[in-house]
């Protein structure tokens, strides 16, 4: 094999790509050959690096230099200084926020320091479309090693000894499941692999499918033998086009080597995977209405049976990220795996951290880590220099942890304990002008939307709640409300079938649990502390820092300001529509929000609310 | 494609192995060739092609090739440093393409440093 002496690890993930990567490649490409360096340097397309809002990102081996935000005008300086002469392109490297000196060497840089890849083991390292490169970091090692050395019932004893649970919301522990399937009685058998992933924000499954593909087909092998299965499915929502591609690439390459189909590896194993396109519902990811889905049949939960079938046979489903820890625990060993994490939760956790933290993107860390060392140490802290004042964990029915706990460590239990979840593994970071109402009426109008009907709780129940939230938010809450948001939550969590109408009160029940005050300014004083809510704060200049600029005034769709050339700026209440242009064009920050005064107003039916 | 074995899995690993060490970093000698402008016009990119094919004819899997700029020494062109993992930094100067052979077969694969060509050791860290 020719050598190169570099090799530019080139983000093409999702994020990246949509910022251009596909395009930096090609220039990187012509580049080279224009610099006759073709044979020296070779680009090499990734999966996602994690670091998403630095896109697009490379880094640059051997050296690690890690270079972000990259354009095509980039490239040419690149190539000649730092790819020709060695000298680094300092003003392409990541500065961390209130720093001046930026830092070179990714391993160097906060927001990879805390990580420990085991799930996402091979991100940035090799090409997802090549399975030699899957193969070099010992990929198929573990397939090969269970085929020739282990029973089913050993592999299967191996990850219970491991403690692995299931990563895609309910943490279910995997070798129990699996026990059950092998000893469940029909055959043919399936093992599915949920890459539904249905939570907005949500891309961890995605991520690891674009960047590692072969390592959830290695595990699912694994678990198929271990259960006794000849067919698997991954269920993979169609909006997501760059990991189907992959995904049917490494399927096809797996059949090339011999690594599906039969007589696998020469050990008379014979087993096949095919791809299932969803059409992207949240409640899709729900087991019942996934096997549903694949068998062709409106994806609705059914009655749980005790135990799941596809075309009433028994089935095995794991998630993603489950699947691609599979390979590693039976290489590195159960006791291996168990050394990560905490008593009860195991291993590491993949979370895509968004919302107000500076370093928004892809982390995995091991179980146990604390909020505030996920937020201040790998995200960098709040953006804008904001107070931290809560984290939004496990996806829409997922609930809220105030900042007062940031020294909780994340695990299932714990995040259970708060009122929350581990769900899928979405971290949303809020801050002070973050209105709690205002996001639990945001989660239940996204359930309103994707409850699929079915249960009378979760249909009638959670869009009535939602409105109680919305007309809470727009100031004509009533005393009562929030008892009778408690009792309704209730009703829904007990009178649903599937987890999506059991869970789907987490939101509100959460922040009313740790954020109560707001609830109760917002329908006792007519007023949104955070300044989120329109009906409930209002805009005013400071007089004692606007300088007449006119800014504002031009600004104004609606002709709410009035004031003379050099003269203090007013906002005329009536005619302001808070649509905020004004607080975002003045130079001198003399727009401010303010919390309403206290005002009563007629309070209304709570009957209304209940559609006849 | 013939379909594997699990022998050939390891053969395709130890084939990549080099790919890998590449990308991870990982070396057991580090070999950096100075090409600043002035090493370029000196002729160190012929030093880089000599070194690459060497690499690629001994199948030298756990070392690595870098550039780095000027040196300082521009009249001492071309230029590489050459450090063996656990030893000093060795700078060689005034390369030219049998210089290059004997030092890498010398002192990158065999660990004995080339006096006669040496200007320093353990002038500098690299890399
Ligand atoms: C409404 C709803 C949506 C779900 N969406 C997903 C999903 O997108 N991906 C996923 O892996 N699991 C999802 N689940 C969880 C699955 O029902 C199931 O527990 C999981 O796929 C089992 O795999 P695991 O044990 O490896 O986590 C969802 C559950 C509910 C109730």
């Amino acid at each position: 094999m020719k050598p190169y002496r570099m090799h530019l690890m080139l983000c093409t993930g999702t994020g990246c790509v949509s910022n251009k990567a596909f395009r930096i490649r090609q220039v990187l490409e012509e580049t080279l050959v224009r610099h006759h360096l073709q044979d020296e340097i070779a680009v090499v397309p990734t999966g996602c690096n994690g670091f998403c809002a630095q896109g697009p990102v490379m880094v640059v081996q051997p050296d690690g230099i890690f270079y972000q935000m990259l354009t095509e005008r980039d490239v040419a300086e690149l190539v000649e200084e730092h790819f020709l002469k060695g000298r680094p392109v300092r003003r392409l490297m990541f500065t961390p926020s209130g720093e001046r000196e930026p830092v070179p060497r990714m391993s160097d840089i906060g927001f990879f320091g805390k990580q420990r890849l085991v799930a996402l083991r091979n991100r940035g390292l090799i090409d997802p479309e090549k399975i030699e490169d899957y193969i070099a970091r010992d990929g198929y090692a573990a397939l090969s090693k269970i085929l020739t050395e282990l029973t089913p019932e050993q592999v299967i004893e191996e990850v219970k000894q491991s403690g692995l649970r299931g990563r895609g919301g309910a943490g279910f522990p995997a070798g129990r499941k699996w026990e059950s399937r092998r000893r469940a009685p029909g055959e043919p058998k399936y093992v599915v692999c949920n890459a539904d992933e249905g939570d907005p924000g949500a891309f961890m499954d995605r991520s690891i499918i674009e960047s590692d593909p072969h390592s959830v087909l290695e595990g699912m092998m694994i678990g198929a033998y271990a259960i006794g299965a000849g067919r698997g499915y991954v269920y993979i929502r169609h909006e997501y086009p760059l990991a189907v591609e992959r995904l049917d690439i490494a399927i096809r390459q797996a059949r090339e080597f011999g690594l599906l189909g039969t007589d696998i590896l020469g050990r008379g194993f014979d087993f096949d995977i095919e791809i299932r396109r969803g059409a992207g519902a949240f409640v899709c990811g729900e087991t019942t209405s996934l096997v549903a889905s694949i068998e062709g049949q409106p994806p609705e939960p059914r009655q749980r049976p005790p135990r799941t079938t596809l075309w009433g046979k028994p089935v095995n489903i794991n998630n993603v990220e489950t699947w691609a820890n599979v390979p590693v625990i039976l290489l590195r060993g159960a006791a291996w795996f168990a050394s990560i994490g905490t008593e009860k939760s195991k291993g590491t956790k993949v979370f895509s951290l968004v919302g107000k933290v500076r370093n928004t993107g892809l982390v995995e860390v091991p179980m146990g880590i604390t909020i505030r060392e996920v937020v201040f140490d790998i995200g960098g802290g709040l953006a804008d220099g904001k107070r931290f004042k809560a984290i939004q964990t496990g996806g829409p029915s997922g609930g809220c942890i105030p900042a007062s706990l940031q020294d909780l460590p994340i695990d299932y239990e714990q995040l259970t304990e708060a009122g929350s979840m581990m769900g899928s593994g979405g971290l949303i970071v809020m801050d002070e002008s973050d209105c709690m109402v205002d996001v639990a009426r945001y989660f239940l109008e996204f359930l309103t939307d994707e409850s699929c009907g079915k249960c009378t709780a979760c249909r009638e129940g959670v869009p009535v709640m939602y409105r109680m939230l919305a007309e809470i938010c727009e100031g004509r809450g009533n005393e009562g409300d929030l008892e009778l948001l408690e009792e309704l939550s209730q009703a829904v969590i007990d009178a649903s079938l599937c987890g999506l109408g059991k869970s789907a009160p987490n939101p509100v029940l959460s922040t009313l649990r740790y954020f109560r005050d707001e609830y109760q300014a917002h329908i006792r004083d007519r007023c949104c502390p955070a300044c989120v809510c329109k009906a409930l704060f209002h805009y005013l200049i400071d007089a004692d820092i606007c300088n007449g600029c006119g800014a504002c005034k031009k600004s104004c769709p609606h002709e709410a300001i009035e004031g003379q050339a050099k003269s203090v700026h007013r906002i005329l209440q009536d005619q302001c529509t808070k649509c905020g242009a004004c607080f975002d064009v003045c130079p001198k920050d003399a727009v401010t929000k303010n919390p309403n005064p206290i005002e009563t107003r007629e309070p209304r039916e709570v009957n209304e609310l209940v559609p006849a | 494609m013939v379909k594997l074995k699990p022998e050939d899995l390891a053969s395709i690993r130890e084939r990549m192995a080099r790919t890998m060490s590449l990308r991870e970093g990982k070396a057991r000698a580090h070999v950096t060739v100075h090409l600043g402008t002035c090493g370029i016009a000196a002729g160190a990119r012929n030093v880089m092609r000599v070194l690459m094919d060497l690499l690629e004819q001994r199948d030298a899997e756990d070392i690595l090739l870098t550039t780095s700029g000027c040196a300082g020494l521009c009249s001492c062109e071309p230029m590489m440093t050459v450090e063996v993992k656990g030893q000093a930094p060795v700078k060689y100067i005034h390369l030219d393409e049998a210089k290059t052979v004997q030092i890498f077969e010398s002192h990158v694969l065999a660990g004995k440093i080339v006096q006669e060509y040496a200007l320093a050791v353990g002038s500098e860290r690299v890399g």
